[in-house]
C-alpha cells in the first residue's frame, strides 16, 4: 500500500475508474474479487514468485553503469530488465495474468500488441500454462514488426491483424476488447500495460511492482542508501508503475518519467500525452489523451512502438497532477543518442523504449550533479533489450550490414 | 424532451416501437439528415443519431465504417447537434447515441444544455453505466434529458436494478453478448434478459443488436416494447455508395419493413396474452 493507490471503485484521485460496456462489467467484477484474492493468498504469490524466478530469470540484477555515468556526470544505476525471458519487463506481468487466468479456470486468452512485446510474452506465458491464445496486431505494425509475428506464431498464438481506425495499437486494442465481449465467459483478457479500465491499472501494477521493490533492496545493498532519483520510460505505464512503487513513500527520492517526445511536441507528431495531452476517457479510464477539439483520439507518433500511445495509466496520471512524480518529453533523437552511448560504453543495447529514460537520466544527471555532485545516484529501469529494433537502429544510424573494410569476421580486437 | 410518448403511444396500438439508428455525417451531414428523414417517414418511432468516434468498442465493422467515412468527411461534434435539430423538429422523438468522450470533451453540462435546446430527447450511452461516476446522470436531470444505459445478458440481477432505476424513457436490453452488426438469428439470450429486466422496472425495454429483417423485428416485437436496428440501415446505405437515390429508396423499403413486422409481432404478443 502506498499513499498513491486506488480507492476500491480504482479512483486515483481523479483519474482512472471504470468507463466499459455493462456487457463487460460483471467479467471485470470477476477479475477484480480473483485478483485481490490471488494477492492475499501466499500460495498464489509464492508460485508467482517461482514462475519469475525459475522461467523468467528474476530478480534482474542491478547494474552499475559506470562507463556510461562517465557521460552523464552522476553515478547511473541499471535495473536489467532486458536480461528477463522474453527481454523485457512485460513477461512479469502477463505471467501474473496468465497465473490469475489459470486459477479463475478460463482456458483462453487474448492480448493486444503494438511492437509486439506484449504479444510475444502473452504467446510465451501462453505456452507455458497451455492456454489458447489470439493477440491482435495493427496491420501497420504487422508490417512494421513481421519477425514478432513469426515468433508468435511458433510459440503457437494466433495473430490477428486489425484493419480499423488508425490500424496500430489503440485499435488492436479497441479489437481486443470486441473480442471479449463476446468471449469473456471463457477468455481472460491479458492487458498489457497499467492502463485500461479498474482492476488492470492496480493489478498490473501489482505484478511489476517486484522490479522497484528488488532495486530500492539491491540499492541499499550497493550503496548504502537510497537513490535521489529514479527514472523510467512510460508508454501506457507498466515499467515506470513497476518501479515507482516501491519509491512513492520515499519522499527523499525523485521520480521521474520519460514519454515519447517523438519529433518534438511543438511539431505535434509525438506521444506525450501527460506533457502534452489533456484529461479524457480512453479504454476505460479517466485520463490523458491525446485527443482533437471534440475528443476523437488523435494518432500518436514516436520511432519507439513501445511508447507509441495515445492515452497512459491512470496512477501516471494521479502522479503527475499530485506532482509526486514529473514527466517529461524525450525525443526520438536524444533516445536513439542515448541508445549509441549505452551501446558503445557498456556494450548493452538497450530497447528504444527504454533508451528514453537512458536520454532523460542523461539530462537529470546535469542538474543532480551540479546541486548534489558526483555521488548523486539516478536508478533507471532498462525495461528491454534492443533486439527487436535492430531494424529500426539499421535505417535511423544507416548500419548497412556490411562489415567494415579492416577487419574481418571473427576480429574482435 | 423524452421518447416516453412514442413508447406509450406504441403501446396503446398493442405494437413495439420500431427505433432506427444512423450515424451523422454519413454519408455527409445533409446526407445523413435525409437518410434520418426517410426513416422518420417510413415508420420509425424514435430516432437514434450516432456520435461518430475514433475508438467504438461496441461496435462491430458496418458501424464503424459508417463513422469512420463520417470522420475521415470531418464531421464534428455540433454537426451531430445539427442532425438532432433537424430530425427532431419532425416531431419524432430523437436520441442521441454516444460514446463517452466526446461529451466529456464538449463539457457535460454543455452538451446536455445543447442538446436539450436542439430539441433531443436525451442520451444512449454505450461505454458508460450510471455507476462510473460521470456526472451525466445530474445534467441530465438538470435539462430534462432521457438516460438510457444499457443492460447485458450478463448483467447480475443486482445490476438490472442499479442501472434500470438510473434510466428514463427506456431501457437498452443488448440481445447477444458482442458488438453491433445484423446477424442470421435472434439471440436466445434476449427473451430471458428482457424477462429479468422487467422484474425490476415499469420502464419501456428496447432489444437491440443483430436486428435485420421484419421477421426478426416481429419476432422480438412479441416480447419486447421496443425493436432498435442500426447496422442493417446502415449496411444498405453502404451498399450504394455510387447511386444515393437507390440507398435512399432501399431504406425506405427495409423500414417500412422493420414497421410491418413490429405491428405483426404485436399482434403475436396479443394472441400470446389471449392464449
Ligand atoms: C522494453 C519496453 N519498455 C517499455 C515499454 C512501454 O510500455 P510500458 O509503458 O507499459 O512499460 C515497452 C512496450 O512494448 C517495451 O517493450
Amino acid at each position: 500500500m502506498t499513499g498513491f493507490d486506488a480507492d476500491e471503485r480504482g479512483w486515483f484521485g481523479d483519474f482512472g475508474g471504470r468507463f466499459m460496456p455493462e456487457a463487460l462489467v460483471a467479467a471485470l467484477d470477476e477479475l477484480t474479487v480473483a485478483w485481490q484474492e490471488a494477492m492475499a493468498d501466499p500460495a498464489f504469490v509464492a508460485e508467482f514468485e517461482a514462475v519469475l524466478r525459475d522461467y523468467a530469470g528474476v530478480p534482474s540484477r542491478l547494474y552499475d553503469a559506470t562507463r556510461f555515468a562517465e557521460h552523464a556526470g552522476c553515478r547511473i544505476l541499471l535495473k536489467r530488465e532486458d536480461l528477463n525471458h522474453t527481454g523485457a519487463h512485460k513477461i512479469r506481468n502477463v505471467m501474473g495474468q496468465a497465473l490469475l487466468t489459470k486459477r479463475m479456470g478460463k482456458t483462453r486468452v487474448i492480448a493486444e500488441t503494438g511492437a509486439g512485446q506484449h504479444g510475444v510474452a502473452s504467446a510465451t506465458a501462453a505456452a507455458y500454462f497451455g492456454l489458447d491464445c489470439t493477440v491482435y496486431m495493427g496491420s501497420v505494425d504487422t508490417r512494421r514488426q513481421a519477425l514478432n509475428v513469426a515468433r508468435m506464431n511458433l510459440l503457437g498464438a494466433t495473430v490477428v491483424p486489425v484493419d480499423s481506425g488508425s490500424a496500430t495499437l489503440k485499435d488492436a486494442i479497441n479489437e481486443a476488447l470486441r473480442d471479449w465481449v463476446a468471449s469473456v465467459d471463457h477468455t481472460a483478457y491479458l492487458f498489457g500495460t497499467a492502463a485500461g479500465p479498474h482492476p488492470f491499472p492496480s493489478m498490473v501494477r501489482d505484478f511489476t511492482r517486484g522490479i522497484g521493490d528488488e532495486a530500492r533492496a539491491q540499492c541499499l545493498e550497493l550503496t548504502g542508501r537510497l537513490p535521489d532519483a529514479v527514472a523510467a520510460c512510460v508508454g501506457g505505464g507498466s515499467n515506470a508503475i513497476g518501479l515507482f512503487t516501491a519509491f512513492l513513500d520515499d519522499p527523499e527520492v525523485a521520480i521521474h518519467g520519460y514519454e515519447a517526445g517523438g519529433d518534438g511536441v511543438d511539431t505535434g507528431r509525438h506521444a506525450a500525452t501527460i506533457v502534452a495531452g489533456d484529461s479524457g476517457v480512453l479504454h476505460g479510464a479517466r485520463t490523458y489523451v491525446l485527443q482533437d477539439d471534440d475528443g476523437q483520439t488523435i494518432e500518436s507518433h514516436s520511432i519507439s512502438a513501445g511508447l507509441d500511445y495515445p492515452g497512459v495509466g491512470p496512477q501516471h496520471a494521479h502522479l503527475a497532477a499530485s506532482g509526486r512524480a514529473t514527466y517529461h518529453p524525450v525525443t526520438d533523437a536524444e533516445a536513439m543518442d542515448a541508445l549509441a552511448l549505452l551501446s558503445r560504453t557498456e556494450g548493452i543495447i538497450p530497447a528504444i523504449e527504454s533508451a528514453h529514460a537512458l536520454a532523460g537520466a542523461l539530462r537529470l544527471a546535469k542538474e543532480l550533479a551540479a546541486e548534489k555532485g558526483p555521488e548523486a545516484t539516478i536508478l533507471v529501469n532498462l525495461s528491454g533489450r534492443g533486439d527487436k529494433d535492430m531494424g529500426t537502429a539499421i535505417e535511423w544510424f544507416g548500419l548497412d550490414g556490411a562489415a567494415a573494410p579492416t577487419g574481418g569476421e571473427g576480429d574482435v580486437s | 424532451m423524452s421518447v416516453a410518448p412514442a413508447f406509450a403511444r406504441a403501446r396503446e396500438e398493442g405494437r413495439a416501437a420500431l427505433v432506427g439508428y444512423l450515424p451523422a455525417g454519413f454519408p455527409s451531414v445533409a446526407g445523413g439528415i435525409e437518410a434520418l428523414r426517410v426513416l422518420v417517414d417510413a415508420g420509425c418511432d424514435v430516432i437514434e443519431v450516432g456520435l461518430p468516434y475514433s475508438d467504438p468498442v461496441m461496435d462491430g465493422p458496418t458501424v464503424q465504417a459508417a463513422a469512420q467515412q463520417a470522420l475521415d468527411g470531418g464531421v464534428r461534434t455540433s454537426d451531430v447537434l445539427r442532425t438532432v435539430e433537424a430530425v427532431a423538429a419532425t416531431g419524432t422523438p430523437t436520441v442521441v447515441m454516444t460514446y463517452w468522450n466526446p461529451v466529456e470533451r464538449y463539457g457535460v453540462e454543455r452538451f446536455a444544455a445543447d442538446l436539450a435546446s436542439a430539441g433531443g430527447a436525451g442520451l444512449i450511452t454505450p461505454d458508460l453505466t450510471p455507476d462510473s461516476g460521470s456526472g451525466w446522470v445530474e445534467a441530465a436531470d438538470r435539462h430534462d434529458l432521457d438516460k438510457i444505459f444499457l443492460v447485458a445478458p450478463s448483467s447480475t440481477d443486482e445490476r438490472l436494478a442499479m442501472t434500470t432505476s438510473a434510466c428514463r424513457g427506456f431501457v437498452y436490453a443488448t440481445a447477444v453478448m458482442g458488438v453491433t452488426g445484423a446477424r442470421a438469428t435472434t439471440s436466445d439470450l434476449a427473451p430471458p434478459l428482457v424477462a429479468r429486466t422487467r422484474e425490476v422496472t415499469d420502464l419501456p425495454i428496447g432489444v437491440g443488436l443483430g436486428v435485420s429483417t421484419g421477421a426478426q423485428a416481429a419476432e422480438i416485437a412479441a416480447y419486447a416494447d421496443g425493436v432498435i436496428v442500426g447496422s442493417a440501415l446502415v449496411r444498405v446505405l453502404l451498399d450504394h455508395p455510387d447511386d444515393p437515390p437507390a440507398g435512399v429508396r432501399r431504406l425506405a423499403q427495409l423500414t417500412t419493413e422493420l414497421a410491418e413486422g413490429v405491428r405483426r409481432g404485436g399482434a403475436l404478443r396479443g394472441d400470446l396474452a389471449r392464449a
